[in-house]
């Protein structure tokens, strides 16, 4: 029954469905372990802190699956933030949908200079973002001569919004900027599945010289990956800047950290071709959750979230592996058997 | 053109300039350190010198480490966290009451354990060094911040802060003269070795490394227990130095010293780079700090140059190549060969 069930599934749902399990077994433990666990605001504290990362968990979902890695998110985080925060002070006026429009076409330009050295400068990724990652902030640093955005300076409907409530089940309240977050992954998501253009990040990850010579624009690809993370990380931005309020030049430090971990839990190989934005979803709502009840579980001091949270990366990977190899193993030892092989061949030799 | 893979031009490039790497270096460094007495009449001062490599000290120790791990074609992120657990674990004893000699000694293992956790997860059960690193620049971290909380802890005995403080030969300080030793112990064992040789052909290939009879394992666990236990060393110059540790000390680090590497002409895909190179690119990236903060050029600015200096040392060489090959006259033939 196991078996055939494991032969019917991909390994990719396997492995969402691997997650969503250990996910439910970590809110079991810490609403056993932490009083008033199930609180609208445990969830809602949950829920907020992982719309912030979740789109730049996407974006770097859609690098890394084109085999590259985009160190400069946290860095892109900040600028947004930053920017768009002294520009709302200065415009008062400004609509949400253009201040939207704004934040994510900021980001894509930074996108897409990421885009440009990586693959039409043939840059390494790593390098490439390393360096960004560096000359960004520095940007921002300068730019902001030791200013903080501050939450009076901001237009109204933006101080408003982290508290905008879209609609309540109960007790539990679903904030607008949640949903904005899980929107922004239902798009990716979908498009990942279905559009053509965007499946060929999968080629390109999963064997560049191939995607190549099926006629496949590599570079085109790899450069739409990396503004696609931009705009993302500018959606990050932005809801960061309504989350917080109050930002300074250390906005979104060591965000680069947490949207690969939660890619990483998430399942998306880091060699790149494969992975599911449901995946990331899960990696980044188990990594915030572990995060969030950390800091409440009276047991551990709260200094231990970060050891914590890298045995858990890990693990993660450690999983990974040994299911794809067993996977590999459990293939090739079926194909052996002669029950297993097509008719024809069967017959035919 | 459009049949050669991503890799191939990135090996074609840098091939084409490695013959001349550590020439170029030798002239951005000579255009540096002219500039540098043009600019600044105090900069070729004895105690200058010194004081250049006194502020990195710690870093160009574990820029000499990486430089094999990144020949072998890895990466360890964690060196910086690795440094900082060191350097929080001293503090952390030596408050406890633990003779300074004693606790050096802890740390240094400390820091070899951190490097075999790396080494078993990267060299055994074969997960990416990108992501094994990763998680440890975080865990050793995490693990830093629970030994010291938020707490700053000095106090260390006299002859710890002497040590890092003042000169220990003449006016160099000890952490300038370890350097030293290491860059001839590690260049001759990189250079000159049968294990240096054998780090270069895992970094070009370790499938065919492991088919010639390479122990690759073997090799990739000491590679990253040596660098562990290199950082520890550096961490506890870091805390000697600044005669108080905090959970956040050497936070970062990794950036720099890698940039140090790659600057040096180490490929990142690995196979490629030498010693002398690494060594150039130390002090190109010190005089120009050195050079910058002389001139009253803020540390954010002189992280940037260092950013922008990193990215044109690949990108250049590659523009530089596409130039060659849509240049008809000197059109070379590229065949793709298989794996």
């Amino acid at each position: 029954m196991m078996m055939i069930l494991l032969r019917r599934l991909h390994p990719q749902t396997l492995r969402v469905l691997a997650l969503a399990l250990v996910l439910v077994l970590v809110i079991l433990f810490f609403s056993s372990q932490i009083d008033n666990y199930f609180s609208p605001r445990m969830l809602n504290r949950i829920a907020t802190s992982a719309a912030v990362i979740l789109p730049i968990a996407i974006g770097q979902a859609l690098v890394v699956i084109t085999r590259n890695v985009d160190l400069s998110v946290g860095s892109l985080v900040g600028i947004v933030a930053y920017l768009i925060g002294d520009f709302l002070g200065k415009h008062q006026g400004l609509d949400p949908f253009s201040t939207l429009v704004l934040a994510l076409s900021l980001g894509g330009i930074c996108g897409a200079i990421n885009g440009t050295l990586v693959a039409y400068g043939r840059v390494p990724s790593i390098i490439a973002t390393l360096g960004t990652l560096a000359l960004f902030r520095t940007f921002l640093v300068e730019y902001s001569g030791a200013r903080t955005i501050t939450t009076e300076s901001l237009p109204p409907w933006i101080v408003e919004f982290p508290q905008a409530v879209l609609f309540s089940i109960g007790n539990f309240e679903v904030r607008a900027m949640v949903v904005i977050a899980l929107v922004a992954a239902l798009i990716f998501g979908l498009a990942l599945s279905k559009l053509r253009l965007v499946r060929k990040l999968y080629a390109v990850g999963s064997n560049p010289d191939a995607a190549v010579m099926s006629g496949i624009n590599s570079k085109r690809v790899v450069f739409m990956a990396f503004v696609l993370s931009g705009v993302l990380a500018g959606l990050s931005g932005l809801i960061f800047l309504a989350k917080f309020g109050n930002i300074t030049v250390v906005a979104g430090l060591g965000f680069e950290l947490k949207s690969i971990a939660a890619v990483v839990v998430g399942g998306v190989n880091i060699f790149g071709g494969s992975g599911t934005i449901l995946g990331v979803l899960f990696g980044t709502i188990l990594v915030d959750t572990i995060d969030n009840s950390l800091t409440r579980w009276a047991v551990v001091s709260e200094f231990w979230r970060d050891a914590l949270l890298g045995m858990l990366i890990l693990t993660a990977v450690a999983a990974d592996t040994f299911m794809a190899r067993s996977f590999v193993r459990m293939k090739r030892k079926n194909a052996l058997k002669p029950k297993t092989l097509p008719p024809e061949i069967r017959n035919g030799k | 053109m459009m049949l050669k893979s991503e890799t191939q031009s990135w090996k074609t490039a840098t091939f084409f300039f490695f013959k001349s790497w550590e020439g170029l270096l030798v002239i951005i460094l000579a255009i540096i350190l002219s500039a540098n007495m043009f600019l600044v009449p105090q900069f070729l001062t004895l105690q200058n010198q010194i004081n250049l490599f006194q502020l990195s000290n710690e870093k160009i120790i574990v820029a000499l480490a990486m430089t094999f791990i990144i020949i072998s074609a890895e990466i360890d992120l964690s060196v910086a966290s690795v440094m900082g657990l060191s350097a929080c674990a001293f503090a952390y004893l030596v408050q406890g009451g633990m003779p300074a000699g004693v606790a050096i000694v802890i740390c240094l293992f400390v820091g070899a354990a951190a490097g075999a956790i790396n080494a078993f997860w990267i060299a055994y059960i074969g997960i990416p060094s990108l992501v094994v690193t990763l998680a440890m620049l975080i865990g050793f971290r995490g693990l830093a911040r629970v030994l010291l909380e938020d707490k700053g802890i000095g106090n260390f005995p006299e002859w710890v802060n002497a040590l890092g403080r003042d000169g220990f030969i003449g006016p160099f300080p000890l952490a300038f003269i370890v350097f030293v030793i290491l860059l001839i112990i590690f260049g001759i064992t990189l250079h000159r070795t049968g294990f240096g040789r054998q780090v270069y052909v895992i970094g070009n290939n370790a499938d065919v490394a492991r088919y010639s009879g390479v122990n690759v394992v073997r090799i990739r666990s000491i590679l990253f227990i040596m660098s562990g236990t290199v950082s520890a060393l550096a961490g506890l110059f870091y805390a000697a130095r600044l005669a108080s540790v905090r959970g956040d000390a050497a936070n970062g680090f990794e950036l720099d010293i890698i940039t140090m590497v790659l600057l040096g002409g180490v490929s990142i895909f690995g196979g490629k780079g030498s010693m002398l190179g690494v060594l150039l690119s130390i002090l190109i990236v010190l005089n120009l700090r050195n050079g910058m903060a002389l001139e009253n050029i803020t540390g954010h600015i002189q992280t940037a140059v260092i950013g922008i200096l990193l990215i044109s040392s690949v990108l250049i060489p590659n523009l530089i190549e596409n130039l060659r090959i849509s240049n008809p006259t000197k059109k070379k033939t590229i065949s793709v060969s298989g794996e």
